[in-house]
This record gives C-alpha cells, structure tokens and sequence, in this order.
C-alpha cells in the first residue's frame, strides 16, 4: 500500500505537464490485472460481465429460435420418440446455461461490480474501497468461477435448470459439480464484495455526510451488500452438499438415502429469493440516482426510499417459501408466506411513488439514463404487479411452472435489473470513459429496447395465463401466435443491444470530451475531473446535499454543469418543496 | 486496540508505515478492518447454519436415527478436544494481548502453543475418523458396520476411548465403554430403543439392507453420519486453515513485526480463532451428547 503511494508521489512532476487519469495511470497489461484501483476493478468488472451477458442473450435468441414452431425449430427429433428426448435435451441444456449465466454471472454482479466499485467510493469522495486487495481477490473469484461454467459447458452442459434441484442434479450425467463449484467461487466473490462495501459505507464516509446525507445509490448498494453478506453463505454451502451429494454420495438431499430434497429447495430459494433484491436494489439506487438529476428536482421522500431499500432487504429475507407453494409446504406454511409476499411489494411500490413524486413538477430533461429509467419504471411495474399475482396462494397454484412466471421474472430481471443498469452505464458513462456517446442513436436505441422488451416478454404472460408450461422445447400449435411474437420481440431486442454496443465502442475513440459534470449531477463523483484522477479527487470535496441543484447551471462553454455562487432567494423554494 | 495502551514515538511511526493511502488514520484503518472481520466470521457462521438447519431437520423427522446413531461417537474425545480448543482459544487470546503490549517472545511462545492445540485437535479427530471408516461408520451406501449378537454393532468404539478402555470386541458403543471405566457392569441396553417401523412422512423408504438384518437400527442411520462427517469436516477444514494462518503469524512475529504500534492481523486471527473455537463449542453436545 505504502509503495503505491510511494509511486504516486514518484510520478507527480510528470503528470503535471499532461493531465493523469486512472485510464493513463499505468499503461502495462499488468497495471491493470494486478491494480487495487477501485475504478479499474470496476471496469474489468463491466467488460466481464458484459461479455458474459453477451453469451447469455447467444442463448436467449437460441431458446426463441427454437420456439418458433411447435415441433421446436433447432432441436427436434427424427419421428420417434428417442430421438425427440435427446435433441430436446439439448434445449434443456440451453436453457439452463442462459439461467445459470445471467443469474449468477450477469444480474448479481453486474451492478455491484461494475457501477458500484466505479461509483462508490467517488460518491463518498473516498479514495479507494476499504479492502482494496480483496476487492481484487473478489474479481478474480467471480473471473475463475466464470471459467470453470464456461469448463463445465465444453465438458457436458448441465442440464438442471438454474435451480439444480435434487435429486435429478444428482442423477443427470451432466458435469453438475464443475458448475456449481464455479458458482460457489462467484458466490465467495460476492460476499466479499458485500463485506468490502458495507465497511466501505460506515467507515470512509467523509466528515459530513451522515447516513441521511448519503446518495440514495449507497443506501441501496448497502441494502445489496447486506443481503449478499447474509444470505450468499446459505446457498454456499448448499452447493457444498450438492457437490457432497455427487462425489460422496452423502445422502442429505437424495431420497433414495434417506435424505430430502425439499430441504435443497429450501436452501436454495433461502439465498435465490433475497438474490432476486441483490439484483434490483442496486437498479433501484440508480434510478434514485438518474431521476432528480434529470427533473433538476430534489429527490421527493429521501428518507422513504433510503429505509425502503433496507426494509426490502430485510422482509426479503422472509419470503422464499412462496417458490414452493406446489412441493410439499404446508397450507399454514404457504400462507403465511404468501402473506410476507405481498408485504414485501409495499416498500418497491413506496420507492416508486416517491420517483413519481420527484418527476411531478420538475424540469424533466429526456437524455438517455432518464429513457431508460422510466423504461424501468415501467417494465419494473408490470414485472412488480405480475409478482404479486403470482404471491397469491390460489393464483400461483395455477399459474405455477407456466411461461406467466417467465414472463414476470424477464420483466423484472431485464426491464428492471437490467434496464437500471442500462441507465446508470449511460450516466456515468462520460465519468467512466471521459467519453460523450452519441445521444440521438441513444434514445432511438432505448426506444427500440423499450419495444423489443415488451413484445418478448408480454405474449409470455398471456400464452402462460393460458397454460403454457415453461421450459419445455415444444408445444401446442395454439401457442404459435405468442410465441412467434415473443421470438420478434427478441430479436428487436438484439438489433438495440448491438447498436448498443456500436455507440458505446464509437464513443471510446470518436466521442465528443465529456465535461466533469455532463448531466449536472449534485454528487460528489460529479466534482472530480472525467474520467477521474488515480486518487480519484485533486482536492478533498465538500460534502453538501447530494439533490441541491440550485447552485449548477449549464455552461455551454464547457457543455456541461458548473456551480455557481448559489443565489440566496434560490435556497427557500427548493427547501420547501421537500 | 480500543483500550489505552501507551504507544511511543517509534510505535507510532510504525503505525504510520502499515497506514493504507486511503485511511486517514490507523484508528480508522484498525477499525475497519475489524468490522470486516466481524462481518466475515458472521459469514462463517452462516456457512455452518445451512448444516444446522439441516442437523434440526432431520433431527426433528428422524429422532430415533439420532438416538440410536449417537452412540457411536465417543464423548471422551469429543470433551478432551473441546477442553484442547478452549485451552488454544486462552493462548490465543494471550497472543493477542502479548502483541499489543510488545511482549514479542510471550507472543511466539503462545502462538505456538495454539498451533500445538490445533494439531492436537486434528490427531484425535483423526484417529476418530479412522475408526468410524474401519467400522463402516460412514455416509449414505458407505453405511455398512456389521452387527452383532442381539442386533449390537460390533466394535463401534471410536477415538479415544478405544486406546484407553480397549473394550472386548464386539463389545458395547464408545459411550458405554466410558461409563464402564467408573460404573463396572453398568451398561444400558439398546433394547430400550425401539425400530422405527415407518420412515417419515415424505421421505423415502430407505433402501439400506442393514436395517433388515439388525431390528434395532431404525432406517436412514447413514443420514446421520453424513450429518457428523460434513459438520465436523467443515469445521476440521477451518481448524486447518487456522492453523497455517497462524504459521504465518509466527513467523511474522519472529521477525519482530508486531508490537502496540501494528498488531491488527494478530487480533483479527484471533477473532477467527475464537469462532473456530466457539462451533466446537456446539458441535460436541449436539453430536456426541445426544444418546
């Protein structure tokens, strides 16, 4: 640690001739593999993750290609009935690896990772995160872990679904073990992760910014992390059992040797449903982030939303039992976590009255991050609405294992963790890069995604309402109609992501120099140089109200947001608004 | 680091040395790091809940599996290696506080002796692991110790009541070879448990055919020991890694590296010292105590 600052200091008459960022500080390949720089973890976190969401989505337009014909499109049999069983295996192991791949190696760590190593420590005008070496560790974690579900797909995919429910994970012949100990390492990558933020939160906030000072992103990156803490160990050494269960033969989750295999999904949905609030609490922050910024409004209920975040976490922790409805759990059982079910909804729907709130008279400026934030708001919605149906004891009794339930998670996996994290890459992605993209293909690309989204996943909740049953590699011609809209949807949606990524590589060489406070953002990380210095501020930052936007103005000089001496008649009306 | 304790000019610089960039103080930099540490042990201990609940699971549904399995394990071994544990936890705890005063010869010393305890640990789950893997007293189709006169498992004594008590073969479970060192003659028939003639509800018949050959072992007895094998190999693998971490401590303390002005590693190894300790604690009554 000492030496690093050693080499700072070392280099400092040089950089001040040209001006030094994190990009340029450092330019041998191993300065960015072995760095402990927050901000580069950060952005091998993001090329990461983005590959592997690439692959992921290979897999997604693969399963709606299939399903494009009843019979099943790319894997379909011969005439007999074997044949059929081993191309439809083939589907299954398609499906699983997009599960498992954008489950464990895209939605958890995706925002965490990427953004939230980015931003974090910038918003806290920290210098770095509090373990800077275990959040390097953590990376290479997730890196390994990653390569070895990569392995165990070349090996022989499996073929469990994401869930790897016993006993037939037991029983395939699939290298089960090699991708669970894959998703065990992510796991460990995650809690430290988790570890590394909270200690980060409570002990480099600056003098000044009490908790309700804090950007509300922290507040949720805290609620994240306290999950990923609590409940990653949970599904840690569940995967332990199961790989105990396929070396050893040991016995706890395979019926046939006196063990129960309820208890795996007990287990199992004890981290995956709190896992599905490690996805969205971090979206929701940023959007919390994205919304004031873009209504020049101070944020409507701080408080409401910084404790929601918590209050998600915590009830989340509550709730798995309404994944096993159908397998066994007793009637008093279900109910009472159907009832946990819909508590849990309250605090989502208090964050999103509050953005509306926000929005309500503000001066909404329609960049990129704010499209896709109220994309999010209203694919989050439908998503959020269509959970709580599915929360409802009777319903779910029906619409259990349907394509309704796929429908429901896409909306709130994709058109909220997804699209949140769409909407923070945009936003910080002129402090990332030091790059504008170009903002008009930006806005017609959310508008397609937009679309592309909907179609896909809407026929989805119909045809599931219907009675489709999810994850099988054919079905009744009565579905085609839905079906071959979803599969239109998806590939609208792979035409917006590849725009996507040729604006975003466009940028990196050809885009316009982003200013330090392109947006007019209020905190800290808006008061450093884009993209930052090694130490990440030049002089120590003031910590004020992170949504007073009453002292930025827009300079068309510098194309971006400047502070001005903030009026003093100025400062009544915001105050009182809030 | 909370206490008082007097620092010096030198110790202070040496604090100043093991100062990260991105702390403002070493008070700030200790403090975090130990949050983390607490987090991290609390992570730890979630790990072995998910093995808990387990145990409690199936503690609930198969009540005769663990009565009438528990008598194999052999408390002795259990309670010297706990007392062995709590003994390692004081030295430990005395290294801690040896380096915060400076004392760094006191520091080796005792670091040493809980890397002695820890190996002492290991041996004797060792030489238990041994005799449960001689007798078949093993997870799932592992499962197969051959039965006696009278439905009786034959030599089922383990650790370290077989060195010392050297029960007849074929002879009685570990537990009752101890209480037969004090109590001559004193032995509690396994008659009084009865065979449980259904296994639960919602699980499946055991396809075990030990059960048929001896009527007074209830179905699914493997399950408990695949229970006993991952509690305790879980925390052996714990055990092993506290003991190289403080390897790395001794010879770091030999080099003179720890006094009042830097001591944070001792302390958080400590800490994790004190959890390892501290599931042992559990494990025993809930393993070897149960019968």
């Amino acid at each position: 640690m000492t030496t690093i600052t050693g080499n700072t200091m070392g280099h400092t008459p040089a950089v001040a001739a040209k001006p030094d960022n994190y990009l340029t500080h450092g330019k041998t390949i191993g300065s960015w593999l072995f760095t402990l720089d927050h901000k580069r973890i950060g952005i091998m976190y993001l090329i990461t993750a983005l590959l592997a969401f690439f692959i992921g989505g290979m897999l997604a337009e693969v399963i709606r290609t299939q399903l494009l014909v009843p019979q099943g499109l790319i894997f379909h049999g011969t005439g007999s009935v074997a044949s059929s069983y081993a191309a439809y295996r083939y589907y299954n192991q398609v499906f699983t690896l997009h599960g498992i791949i954008m489950v464990f190696l895209v939605l958890i760590p995706i925002i965490p990772g990427a953004l939230g190593n980015f931003a974090m420590p910038l918003m806290l005008g920290a210098k770095d995160v509090a373990f800077p070496k275990l959040n390097l560790i953590s990376y290479y974690l997730y890196l390994v872990g990653a390569i070895l579900a990569i392995v165990s797909t070349v090996l022989g995919a499996v073929d469990t679904g994401w869930t790897f429910y016993t006993p037939f994970s037991i029983q395939t012949e699939s290298y089960v073990v090699v991708m669970v100990l894959g998703i065990f390492l992510v796991g460990f990558s995650s809690i430290f992760t988790g570890i590394n933020f909270m200690v980060t939160i409570h002990k480099l906030r600056p003098p000044g910014m009490s908790w309700f000072r804090m950007p509300l992103f922290l507040w949720a990156i805290y609620s994240t992390s306290l999950i990923q803490v609590a409940a990653t160990p949970v599904v840690g050494i569940t995967f332990v059992l199961l790989m105990m269960e396929r070396v050893m033969g040991i016995g706890i989750f395979n019926p046939a040797l006196g063990g129960n295999p309820v208890l795996f999904q007990e287990f199992f949905w004890f981290y995956s449903h709190p896992a599905v609030y490690i996805m969205i609490l971090p979206a929701m922050g940023i959007v919390s982030e994205i919304i004031p910024t873009f209504s020049r409004k101070h944020i409507f209920g701080y408080e409401f939303i910084a404790l929601s975040s918590l209050a998600i976490a915590l009830i989340g922790f509550l709730v798995w039992g309404h994944h096993i409805f159908v397998n066994g759990q007793s009637a008093e059982l279900d109910a009472v976590f159907s009832f946990l079910t819909f508590i849990v909804a309250v605090p989502s729907a208090i964050k999103v009255w509050n953005w509306l709130a926000t929005m309500y008279k503000g001066a909404i400026v329609l960049k990129t991050p704010m499209l896709y934030v109220l994309s999010f708001i209203v694919l989050f919605t439908i998503g959020g609405l269509t959970g709580v149906v599915l929360g409802a004891l009777s319903e779910d009794v029906v619409l259990h294992d349907t394509y309704f339930v796929v429908g429901h998670f896409h909306y709130v996996m994709m058109g909220g963790t997804l699209i949140g994290f769409i909407a923070g890459m945009h936003y910080w992605w002129p402090k990332m890069f030091g790059r504008m993209y170009n903002e008009r293909i930006a806005q017609w690309t959310c508008v397609v995604l937009f679309i592309g989204i909907n179609l896909t996943f809407f026929p989805q909740l119909v045809v599931g309402a219907e009675g489709m049953p999810r994850r099988y590699a054919s079905y009744l011609p009565v579905y085609q109609p839905y079906m071959i809209a979803s599969t239109i949807g998806a590939y609208i949606q792979l035409v917006a992501f590849l725009s996507m990524a040729g604006y975003l590589m466009h940028s990196l060489f050809y885009g316009k120099k982003a200013p330090m406070n392109p947006w007019g953002g209020g905190s800290l990380e808006w008061e450093t140089a884009s993209p930052p210095p090694h130490d990440n501020f030049e002089t120590t930052p003031s910590v004020g109200d992170p949504y007073d936007y009453s002292d930025l103005v827009f300079d068309p000089a510098v194309n971006g947001y400047v502070h001005i001496e903030k009026p003093v008649e100025s400062l009544a009306p915001v105050t009182a608004t809030h | 680091m909370s206490e008082a304790i007097a620092i010096n000019p030198t110790e202070e610089q040496v604090a100043r040395d093991h100062l990260a960039h991105h702390f403002d103080t070493p008070q700030q930099q200790f403090d975090a790091g130990t949050l983390g540490m607490w987090m991290f042990l609390a992570t730890e201990m979630l790990l072995f809940s998910g093995l808990f609940c387990a145990y409690a699971e199936f503690r609930a549904t198969h009540p005769d599996v663990f009565r009438y399995a528990g008598q194999y394990l052999d408390p002795v071994s259990g309670l010297i290696n706990a007392l062995i544990l709590l003994t390692s936890g004081l030295t430990m705890a005395l290294a801690v506080r040896f380096a915060q005063t400076g004392k760094r010869f006191a520091l080796s010393l005792c670091l040493a002796l809980t890397m002695l305890g820890g190996v002492g640990f290991l041996a004797i789950h060792a030489k238990e692991y041994f005799d449960n893997g001689q007798a078949k007293l093993l997870w799932g189709t592992h499962y197969a110790p051959s039965v006696g006169p009278n439905g009786k498992p034959v030599a089922p004594v383990t650790g370290l009541t077989a060195l010392v008590a050297r029960p007849k073969p074929a002879a009685s479970p570990g537990w009752q070879s101890l209480k037969s060192l004090g109590k001559a003659g004193f032995v509690v028939s396994h008659s009084a448990i009865m065979p449980a003639s259904v296994g639960p509800s919602g699980v499946a018949a055991s396809q075990k055919p030990a059960a048929a050959e001896n009527p007074f072992q209830p179905a699914n007895v493997q399950v408990f020991f695949g229970i006993y094998f991952l509690m305790t190999g879980l925390h052996s693998l714990h055990v092993i890694i506290g003991i190289i971490v403080i390897g790395w401590l001794l010879i770091r303390s030999l080099r003179g590296e720890f006094g009042p002005g830097y001591n944070a590693p001792v302390v958080y190894v400590g800490m994790y010292w004190g959890v390892v300790d501290m599931v042992w604690m559990f494990l025993f009554p809930l393993l070897y105590l149960i019968h």
